[in-house]
């Protein structure tokens, strides 16, 4: 009999090119996704060395953190130039990079443009077994899909452009298991959300996590996508699901899925990749789902989480006294005290997007809460970025951009947005912002900017209400 | 890269807990295409603040940064160790570091030494008032004070940073294993290749 392994185990022992003694092994790269930001010091250092990208058909360039997601091109068909001169350098480099390299580039006014971790999925370019890395921490967004995919600096983009591999060290293996299933108006994100405030931003460092349990099978893809793009936050390099007849359904037929005889030999493939019933864990946490609330986020870290119906904590109340120091620090820049109900926070500016919820189910959601209503006088912003061209498209076809717009919301151009603050996007000093993405760290969203993070039904909710707001008391 | 073999100088005492990349290094500095002159924008959001250990001159010129755990925690930007190479830090000591900071210091030559918080409580006195000195060779960290603490490093790393080398030369010396590979994978998994769309 085989030794029973974990799908973590599996993928790592498929791509071992050449095993050391000491542990450390050059592990194969399937998949190389490139953007604009962490990209162009790598094509300089090949460009100085004189070396080649190894595999240009294993690898895909987007740009995504820079782009403005005002219109691209105006009334006569012309591309729109970007104001800010670095950002349009950035961008310019990128689409100088790619064909001087032999990459496909997906370029700023192609139907198929958005964020990274958005267009992977839907172009099947990601697959379940495959190893994918990216120049952005949340590539763990992909082991949604039973894909070994993680974030890496630019130096690693160098290393896997030069040679498709990496030089790694294995990482212990961690379960994440859930039992029982999500209440009534309780999302991915919620789950996600209240897991990073379990285990802390560091529970998972050294890890891959594995999210296991009934309620992940029961998850569309999309719900999948949200909960391992958030990995990274709770320290984990990379998160996995184990591939399923869900997974094959969302893969079928996309742009780059295998097809015909290739299709069926890929999920023959894939069906052995599932963690086997005796196989062994590192590290194992349990969480209940039905103590899992619409959860929101009151501090400067992700793992400060609370339920929306509770109150901010006090920084006494923490057992650490580091802890208990950053908890005092995150009041004073989120502007909150202690014992205040989250309920009451009022929020200026709403952002529906990012790689965590930009997808057409977290438009849907947002949409159904919207509907029929408008945003509150309270909120002076809010703005809704699909995570990509035909997300923005299919939203269209469903009419819910109307729904959007209709409440007082702008539609934007797919791309990052105000997830980070280094394009046009920014939440002003001061203000709050009820966003979907996945950091709520000091100016993240602009300088001096308060984020909440939450799930697109709540982030809705709020610019409804002009507030924090449990979903549930609007679809009720 | 230049070859590491020990550093030795004044260390900064900062000792915050879960320093993520953002506030290293924000976002509005990304936009370089260059590794050049990111010290100016480094830890912006605490040189704001007056009376920061930063802009302490006590420690002008310091080569080492002292940590609290899960240093460079977040976004896996490289733009945060070459912001702190370009401030002239040369070493980070903390009780941990998250997997892809530890990483990027690695590959520009930048240390990351994880030590027991208590021996990170000792450090952060010392570097008060004098020089801490790492060395590669005993992987330790010493004081004045004849204080002593020894780090672990995988023996790759260490090598790799004692004597310069260049990662992706030595990747390169074994593309005859890269290839083998390719040629498995293309034969038995067909449906391997992602196709061009
Ligand atoms: S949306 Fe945010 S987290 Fe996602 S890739 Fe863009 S900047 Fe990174």
């Amino acid at each position: 009999m085989t030794e029973a392994k974990t799908l973590y185990e599996k993928i790592w022992d498929a791509h071992v090119v050449d095993q050391r003694d000491d542990g450390t092994a050059l592990i194969y790269i399937d998949r190389h996704l490139v953007h604009e930001v962490t990209s162009p010091q790598a094509f300089e250092g090949l460009r100085k060395a004189g070396r080649k990208v190894r595999r240009p058909d294993l690898t895909l360039a987007v740009p995504d953190h820079n782009l403005p997601t005002t219109a691209r091109i105006d009334a006569d068909g012309n591309k729109i130039p970007i104001a800010d001169p670095q950002s349009a350098a950035q961008l310019e480099a990128l689409e100088a990079n790619a064909p001087a390299f032999g990459i496909k580039y997906i370029g700023a006014s192609d139907k198929e443009q958005g964020i990274v971790h958005v267009i992977g999925p839907e172009q099947a370019f990601t697959l379940p077994g495959t190893t994918l890395v990216c120049g952005d921490s949340h590539t763990a967004a992909h082991g949604a899909l039973g894909a070994l995919a993680f974030g890496i600096g630019t130096s690693e983009v160098e290393h896997v452009l030069a040679t498709q591999t990496l030089q790694l060290s294995r990482s212990k293996s961690m379960e994440i298991r859930v039992e029982g299933l999500l209440g009534p108006g309780i999302s991915p994100k919620d789950l996600i959300l209240h897991i990073i405030g379990v285990i802390g931003t560091a529970g998972g460092t050294g890890h891959v996590i594995e999210y296991r349990g009934e309620v992940f099978e029961q998850m569309s893809i999309e719900g999948r996508l949200t909960v391992s793009n958030m990995s990274i936050e709770g320290g984990a390099r990379a998160g996995l699901i184990a591939p399923d007849e869900k997974t094959f359904a969302y893969l079928k037929g996309r742009p780059m899925a295998p097809k015909g005889a290739d299709w069926d030999a890929a999920v023959a493939y894939w069906k052995t990749l599932p963690t086997d019933n005796d196989a062994r864990f590192d590290k194992s946490v349990t969480i209940q789902a039905a103590d899992v609330a619409p959860t929101v986020t009151w501090g400067t870290s992700p793992e400060d989480v609370v339920p929306v119906t509770g109150h901010v904590p006090a920084p006494e109340s923490f057992a650490d006294a580091s802890k208990r120091d950053a908890a005092r620090k995150s009041l004073d820049y989120m502007g909150l005290t202690s014992g205040q109900a989250m309920g009451d926070v009022p929020v200026e500016n709403i952002f529906i997007g990012s790689c965590t919820n930009s997808r057409i189910e977290d438009l849907r959601a947002a949409a159904q809460v919207l509907d029929g209503r408008k945003k509150a006088d309270g909120v002076k912003w809010a703005i809704v970025v699909p995570g990509s061209g035909l997300v923005k498209a299919q939203a269209e076809a469903e009419g819910l951009d109307k729904i959007f717009t209709d409440s007082g919301f702008e539609w934007r151009e797919p791309g990052c947005s105000a997830c980070l603050g280094m394009n046009p996007d920014k939440v002003p000093p001061g203000e709050r912002c009820a966003s979907t993405s996945n950091r709520n760290f000091v100016g993240r969203q602009g300088p001096g900017a308060r984020t909440h993070l939450m799930s697109p039904a709540m982030a809705a909710a709020a610019a409804v209400t002009g507030k924090l707001t449990d979903v549930r008391e609007l679809i009720g | 890269m230049k070859p590491v073999r020990s550093v030795e100088g004044r260390a900064i005492p900062f000792g915050q807990k879960n320093v993520d990349t953002d506030v290293i290094i924000a976002a509005e500095w990304l936009k370089t295409i260059s590794r050049d002159g990111l010290g100016k924008g480094a830890f912006e959001s605490i040189r704001a603040q007056e009376g920061n250990v930063f802009d302490d001159p006590e420690y002008a010129g310091a080569s080492i940064l002292i940590a609290g755990d899960n240093f460079g925690c977040g976004s896996s930007r490289e733009h945060a160790a070459w912001a702190l190479d370009d401030m002239g830090i040369k070493a980070i000591i903390a009780p941990s570091f998250s997997d892809i900071f530890s990483s990027n210091a690695f590959k520009n030559g930048l240390l990351a030494i994880a030590l027991p918080q208590e021996a990170i409580d000792r450090l952060m006195e010392v570097a008060k008032t004098d020089p801490v000195t790492i060395d590669m060779e005993s992987m330790s960290v010493t004081t004045p004070f004849q204080d002593r603490f020894t780090f672990e490093m995988d023996p790759f790393r260490q090598q790799c940073l004692m004597d310069g080398l260049d990662e992706i030369d030595l990747t390169m010396a074994k593309s005859d294993a890269i290839e083998a590979h390719e040629n498995r994978v293309d034969s038995a998994q067909s449906w391997h290749k992602p196709i061009a769309a």
